[in-house]
């Protein structure tokens, strides 16, 4: 078994908290996992992405090669688009439909959406609205996270259980927003069929 | 052991505290900067061992030979352009050699993630005629590390690591080993070694000439350097360093066999073993992640009799930026991988900006306003978050080239008739890097203003402290003989705006030299107190 993720979004979505979710949920597992990240620059508004890689076996390149990986896992629309070239033909795209709107050149949203919705296996969910209704609008990478979680070859008891040590500094009341951000995220994709 | 989650940075950092180290120094710059935030982060409470930011990668270095020479263990670590800054001890620290092991770890950021260059630092470790290690995964940065620390005291060398952006920012599992106590009963280096007076020098540097024969002796049986022969294999060797090896096992599994190889992480390079797979080939693929650095040593003048030598110089890879397993699976002749089509939408560029808030943004703003109406003005910046004030909106910088640079070249400036020259730098490059050019241009009396962007720390890189900021940056300045009365504090803010471009129109028109202080916290500090 390899599963290949790109993680998406822009800086300070908290991309890399879905990445520390899924990393040590595999280490867990006892899956071998590489997870290639932006520092620097980028994370000051900019694009970022993450390249992250779980498999039974060892794995050597730290990024992904084009057309192979399983999963775009995007926190904003624009940015699932990005990384298009990546994914393998039938690969699934899990992606915010919330846009992040920070450039004077954002594209008309509906054709974002069109392009996500070309891809035989999609997922495009409000993260803003559910996370809001978990309690935070901070939490849309965990929305995000739960919706992924359908896929991804990690069960959902080691990712819920990484969640809350991911939050556990912040007080109880943040790991329940967020636990809950990702349920809600995990219902709504599966309310889509899948 | 039970396998910790790290960064390659990281790994770095947790084998250096395995090693027993005394003390580790450091500049923050990406993609180095996690090494210290991590040392730092794990000397809190029960301190074995003593973790600092400095004010430059010069001083950081020299800081660490001092442990050295006690007889000590350390570790000093910044970005590839940060080796620049501390070359002159750092290339002579191989003269004196090294007493307690001394490790320097560079890190490349080939594709210019974060940097102004690509600079290879195997280079430099070339120059100064030291061991070189480069790690190919999380484990062997961290197992080469721990093995750094014993290469420097017995070649009694300093040893580079190199690391590229790849590796220092990924993460990935890590096995440690049980750690090492700090060196203890260790003399301190003798003076006739370490006064590198001439007739001391040339000593000590034919000692190291002499020692090259063990650094490639080392070289040729570590199992770091691995010559793989397959029969089967054809008439294609390859020849992978560091990470490349990486990108070159991922897709040589897709080949009908896998070419014989050899995987180069120390240098100078495993002479033999290379001999060895020209040997046994008739066409030789160099992969390299940054410079055609052993390339060109394989081509030498005129190529190989009766051998096709390929690499980053005749194209069969790119010279610029980062390697990725498709470039790899091109150059071996692989077919790409079926994708998605891709969509007619075009993409805008997301470039990362200032904040919402910075104080950047009032401090361009009213710049800007202050310098309409005259005919050439020049902003000289540097580097730092404020360098974002290149782009849209703010266009209100001309250059960034090196940490201090913007005070410097506006003194050059304003010599060869740039009026205004004005330089832009943050409180930390200028403490970095901007105190001696300041007090050259006072010297002169040159015409030209400088601004201090003060917002009390290393934005870009995440927040670190700074060593020149508020009301001491003040005293240092006027320290450095700038007049009182040219030396001006403002508080970038909206509500300022006014009265903040009278400021600074002020000190244009003063021929001078002019310190303006814009100081206000910055914004990702302000989010980090109120979340504490």
């Amino acid at each position: 078994m390899k599963y290949d993720i790109i993680l998406a979004g822009v800086g300070g979505q908290g991309i890399l908290s879905i990445a520390f979710v899924i990393d040590n949920a595999a280490l867990e597992e006892g899956l071998n996992f590489k997870q290639a990240e932006v520092h620097g620059m980028s994370q000051r508004g900019g694009a970022v992405q993450s390249h992250l890689r779980l498999s039974v076996g060892q794995i050597y390149s730290d990024l992904i090669p084009l057309g192979q990986a399983d999963m775009i896992l995007s926190v904003e629309p624009l940015e699932t688009l990005r990384y298009f070239e990546y994914l393998k033909p039938d690969g699934a795209v899990i992606s915010s439909s919330t846009p992040y709107q920070n450039i004077s050149d954002y594209p008309v949203l509906e054709e974002i959406y069109r392009e996500i919705r070309k891809v035989p296996v999609h997922v495009l969910i409000d993260s803003e609205k559910i996370a809001r209704e978990a309690g935070s609008v901070r939490a849309q990478n965990m929305v995000m996270l739960g919706a992924a979680s359908l896929f991804l070859p990690v069960k959902e008891e080691s990712l819920k259980k990484y969640i809350q040590v991911l939050f556990e500094r912040r007080g109880p009341q943040i790991v329940q927003v967020n636990l809950k951000a990702f349920d809600l995220g995990r219902e709504a994709a599966r309310a889509r069929g899948l | 052991m039970p396998k910790i989650v790290l960064l390659g940075d990281e790994a770095v950092a947790q084998a250096a505290i395995d090693a027993g180290l005394t003390a580790a120094y450091s500049y923050p710059g990406t993609p180095a900067s996690e090494i210290m935030e991590y040392l730092i982060s794990r000397s809190d409470g029960n301190q074995k061992y003593i973790a600092r930011w400095c004010v430059n990668e010069k001083v950081a270095c020299e800081e660490a030979l001092g442990v050295s020479f006690a007889g000590q263990r350390a570790l000093v670590s910044f970005k590839h352009v940060g080796l620049n800054v501390a070359a002159d001890p750092f290339i002579n620290a191989a003269v004196t050699g090294a007493n307690g092991g001394l490790v320097v770890v560079s890190a490349d950021d080939p594709g210019m993630h974060s940097s102004q260059n690509e600079q290879d630092s195997r280079y430099y470790a070339d120059f100064a005629r030291i061991l070189c290690l480069e790690p190919a995964s999380h484990q062997e940065a961290y197992d080469m590390t721990r093995e750094a620390f014993d290469l420097s005291e017995k070649f009694h060398i300093p040893v580079l690591i190199r690391l590229v952006t790849r590796l220092a920012h990924s993460r990935a599992p890590v096995e440690p080993a049980p750690a090492r106590e700090k060196n203890r009963d260790f003399p301190y280096g003798t003076w006739q070694d370490w006064t590198l007076l001439p007739t001391n020098a040339r000593r000590r540097f034919n000692l190291l000439l002499e020692r090259q024969k063990d650094l490639l002796d080392y070289s040729e049986n570590t199992p770091y350097n691995r010559l793989c022969l397959n029969t089967d294999g054809g008439k294609l060797g390859v020849v992978v360093t560091g990470i490349a090896y990486n990108y070159f096992k991922e897709v040589a599994a897709l080949l009908p066999s896998e070419p014989s190889f050899l995987k180069i992480s120390t240098y100078p390079f495993p002479l033999k073993k290379l001999l060895e797979l020209i040997d046994r080939v008739e066409e030789i693929l160099v992969i390299e992640e940054g410079y055609p650095f052993v390339e060109r040593f394989i081509r030498g003048i005129a190529g190989i009799p009766g051998k096709r030598i390929r690499g980053k110089l005749d194209g069969a890879l790119p010279q610029s930026g980062e390697l990725t397993p498709d470039l790899v699976a091109r150059a071996l002749g692989l077919a790409e991988n079926p994708r998605l089509p891709s969509g007619d939408l075009k993409l805008p560029p997301r470039p990362p900006q200032l904040c919402t808030g910075c104080p950047h943004a009032d401090t361009y703003k009213a710049l800007n306003e202050a310098l309409k109406g005259f005919a050439r003005p020049v902003v000289f910046s540097d580097i730092g978050c404020y360098t974002l004030g290149a782009l849209p909106p703010y266009n209100a910088i001309h250059t960034c080239v090196c940490m201090g640079a913007s005070v410097s070249m506006a003194k050059g400036g304003a010599e060869a008739g740039i009026y205004p020259s004005v330089a832009v730098i943050g409180d930390s490059t200028f403490a970095h890097s901007g105190i001696t050019p300041l007090l050259d241009a006072v010297h002169s009396n040159t015409d030209m203003t400088v601004i201090i962007l003060d917002n009390g720390t290393v934005a870009m890189t995440g927040t670190q402290p700074s060593f020149g900021t508020g009301e001491p940056l003040d005293r240092l300045i006027a320290g450095l003989g700038v007049a009182p009365e040219h030396i001006r504090v403002i508080v970038p803010l909206p509500k300022n705006h006014q009265e903040n471009v009278k400021v600074i129109k002020e000190e244009l028109h003063y021929h001078g030299v002019s310190v303006i202080i814009a100081r206000r916290e910055c914004i990702q500090i302000v989010g980090e107190k109120k979340r504490s």
